[in-house]
């Protein structure tokens, strides 16, 4: 879909938290001189052309008990590619499955992002997602501290 | 954060029912007081009570990088430990950075940058990659998103 001036202006109101009001989206059309019906409109739109991933809540994985998270990356066979990440995109502990480049120092092609609550738990995951797609070639990348976290700002 | 609020069962299925979809209805957070038997004003301040408790990073739109006309990549560093904040510190500074997590593993700095231009981009990387601490730097550039979906479901 063509991103519009009004779209622009759309995502740089809502990009941050959501207000926690009763009419939220009234609140932002009033912010960019524009009516709840066309804002609610034009999110729609961006939402069925996937522009809009998600509305909703994110939790802080940490603090509601998923404690231990690894990128566990994979050499998956290209041939295999869309076979594979539709078995480990089924899991809800997978939260991120990506097809990468590969570099002549890093053969590991496919990312996924576990969740667990402890390590024991992450291992488990990868084990299971080993056993039922058959890959071996695997690295778990423990995340270790954490520099930044933020969301991108668009258009500004 | 605080310690002090313990999520009660009804929390769980608030949190749960949020994580999934908002509506893009006028009001919300009236259709989520619905389904758990909830007026909107408890919705919201119940709401409001979780994310100063620490528990929600954040509610509202997550935008799709790509069909907004910007570019994402994922970068692995191998930083000498002994320059390791600064280096992270660097990298920080720009904001297309949005992820920079220290791994374990011989890739020890691994970042997301996500840019309007390719200009932008190379000159970004061109900086990171010339850095001391800096001894090799990888570009692992999507070539497919399967998933992405964060969801953590409370039990």
């Amino acid at each position: 879909m063509e991103i519009t001036e009004l779209d622009k202006k759309i995502v740089r109101a809502m990009q941050d938290e959501m207000p926690l009001v009763a009419e939220p989206f009234k609140l932002i059309a009033e912010e960019i001189d524009s009516t709840e019906d066309e804002v609610l409109a034009r999110l729609k739109l961006m939402q069925e052309a996937g522009a809009l991933r998600k509305m909703g809540a994110v939790l802080k994985h940490r603090e509601v008990g998923f404690a231990a998270n690894a990128l566990c990356v994979w050499v998956v066979p290209e041939e295999r590619m869309d076979e594979v990440a539709d078995i480990m995109c089924r899991h809800m502990a997978v939260t991120h499955c990506y097809d990468r480049n590969v570099t002549p120092d890093w053969p590991y092609n496919f990312y996924t992002m576990i969740h667990g609550s402890s390590r024991e738990d992450c291992e488990a995951i990868a084990e299971q997602l080993a056993q039922e797609t058959g890959v071996t070639r695997r690295t778990m990348l423990y995340t270790g501290k954490e520099w930044k976290k933020t969301s991108m700002s668009y258009f500004v | 954060m605080q310690d002090t609020l313990e999520l009660t069962e009804l929390d769980k299925r608030l949190l749960n029912l949020l994580q999934g979809s908002l509506r893009l209805v006028p009001r919300p957070f009236r259709m989520i007081g619905d389904e758990l038997g909830m007026t909107e004003e408890q919705v919201l301040v119940r709401l409001q009570a979780l994310k100063e408790a620490g528990y929600i990073r954040k509610i509202g739109a997550f935008f799709n990088s790509d069909a907004l006309g910007y570019r994402g990549t994922l970068v692995a560093l191998k930083v000498k430990p002994e320059l390791m904040e600064e280096t992270a510190l660097f990298i920080n500074q720009f904001p297309g950075i949005t992820h920079n997590y220290q791994r374990e593993g011989e890739y020890n700095l691994w970042f997301t940058l996500i840019t309007p231009n390719e200009r932008l981009r190379q000159d970004i990387l061109a900086q990171i990659k010339a850095l001391s601490g800096v001894e090799a730097m990888m570009d692992l550039s999507a070539r497919k998103k399967y998933k992405i979906n964060v969801q953590f479901r409370l039990k």
